[in-house]
């Protein structure tokens, strides 16, 4: 008999306990609001995961772990001829590109960060199918669950201390005034220069996180890192949902009329002669 | 508060973090990091993500100079730093003429992105061995119209010049606009 539920009242992190525990093999299909994971199981091993929204082949996780570049990712696909995960794993190695290792621990990797994201969850329905294995022609690894489980208890840990900081995603950022003295020592990450240029009061955090592709914990993170090194502050927006998907610093010329467009322009030119 | 952007861009190490240093009124936010690359080891450090300086034109109103990274890598990053800009600037090292076709194809690619009018600034003009701006253009197969000119990044009046010029182009190109909707 399957196992059912809400996230929201069985966790993840009772779930996997569950099927580590229990040596259970099978699947678990967790539905979120607008993307699903698969994740499967081997004797209580995480095997293999997949999330719905991204590309889980074998060539888009080398192209998402930086081991193929844009260029040979889009000439494999193109050229690939449908060939298997297996076989195109098989056919790398063989041609030396890449060794066996290389590709099992991106797979690895990438099984794992898809489960971890899944700790972020506060809700889904989720069902586990036992005695259904991955795809055959998907390259399966072996990972023991409890140094996932125990990452994923600190990642939830995390959140709520995110949550008590910014407690909701419905507010939006700006740039601070006067920023602090040591902006110009700041080491900032990729995320966090992503998300730079949505930075607007215009825009919710969580519009934000939408079109950046960052989760709840991940939007959290790289906002609190934002306000903390003084570049940004909280601010309440007119935003709701609804609304049109953020735009980035807008052209104003583009929206006003001419006239406005000049107007805007000599503004700025009287500015900078005064500098 | 309304914001606006320009972008500055240029090969690596062209002096792009100097050229927003410059007129800004922040300390330029940047990330720096060790260079392992041997052919980027020109420098102790170069600029991995991209910078941002900041100008208020006054209470309502801020420009915010973002300039690229310069190396070919976080070339994902122009299509981000491109939209919404109301021009470009493109730095060009007058003393490393190896960079000039670097220069060119970045100019290609943000031209492509938005085309939005945009300067050409041939940065180190006071170094003893800079190429002339005339030199520069054919090299650079720059067309007459388009605005290449001679530039100190550290000084603040040479980097006020630049961005003058590129608001003069910015106010044609308006104009330009005006002339074929009454046409």
């Amino acid at each position: 008999m399957a196992i059912k539920g809400n996230l929201s009242e069985f966790t993840l992190t009772q779930l996997l306990n569950l099927i580590n525990l229990a040596q259970k093999s099978g699947t678990l299909v967790v539905e979120g609001s607008n993307e699903a994971v698969e994740v499967f199981f081997t004797n209580g091993k995480l095997a293999y995961a997949q999330n719905e929204q991204e590309d889980s082949s074998l060539v888009g996780i080398l192209h998402k772990s930086k081991l193929l570049s844009s260029s040979q990712y889009q000439g494999i696909k193109a050229n690939g001829n449908g060939m298997s995960d297996k076989e195109l794993g098989l056919l790398l190695i063989n041609a030396n590109y890449f060794s066996q290792q290389d590709i099992l621990s991106s797979l690895q990797s990438h099984f794992v960060d898809v489960v971890n994201r899944l700790f972020t969850w506060m809700e889904g329905m989720f069902q586990f199918k036992t005695d259904i294995s991955p795809p055959e022609d998907k390259i399966t690894v072996r990972v023991n669950l409890e140094n996932i489980i125990l990452e994923g208890s600190r990642q939830i840990q995390e959140l709520e201390h995110l949550e008590e900081e910014i407690p909701s995603l419905e507010i939006g950022v700006k740039f601070v005034d006067r920023p602090g003295a040591n902006v110009s020592n700041l080491r900032l990450s990729s995320e966090e220069w992503q998300v730079i240029p949505y930075v607007d009061p215009k825009n919710t955090i969580r519009q934000i996180a939408q079109v950046t592709n960052l989760s709840d914990l991940e939007i959290r993170q790289v906002v609190y890192s934002l306000v903390q090194a003084g570049i940004v502050e909280m601010v309440r927006t007119v935003s709701s949902e609804g609304t049109p998907p953020p735009s980035r610093l807008p052209d104003p010329i583009a929206k006003g009329t001419k006239e406005e467009g000049k107007s805007l322009i000599f503004r700025i030119i009287d500015r900078i002669r005064s500098l | 508060m309304q914001t606006l952007k320009m972008v500055v861009t240029g090969p690596f190490n062209a002096g792009k973090t100097e050229f927003i240093q410059s007129v800004s009124e922040i300390d330029v936010v940047s990330t720096e990091r060790k260079i392992s690359s041997e052919i980027e080891r020109i420098k102790e450090t170069t600029t991995v993500a991209m910078d941002f300086g900041r100008i208020s034109i006054d209470n309502e109103m801020v420009l915010y100079l973002f300039g690229t990274p310069g190396q070919k890598r976080f070339d994902f990053m122009w299509e981000i730093l491109s939209e919404g800009m109301l021009g470009f600037v493109v730095i060009v090292d007058s003393t490393r003429p190896e960079t000039f076709r670097e220069a060119r194809k970045i100019l290609e690619t943000f031209r492509a992105y938005a085309p939005t009018p945009y300067v050409v600034a041939a940065n180190k003009q006071d170094c003893e061995d800079a190429w002339e701006i005339d030199d520069m253009r054919i090299a650079l197969r720059l067309n007459p119209e388009i605005k290449l000119l001679e530039c100190v990044a550290t000084r603040k009046d040479s980097v006020k010049t630049v961005l003058l010029e590129l608001l003069y182009s910015i106010l044609a190109e308006l104009e330009t606009i005006d002339l074929q909707l009454t046409y």
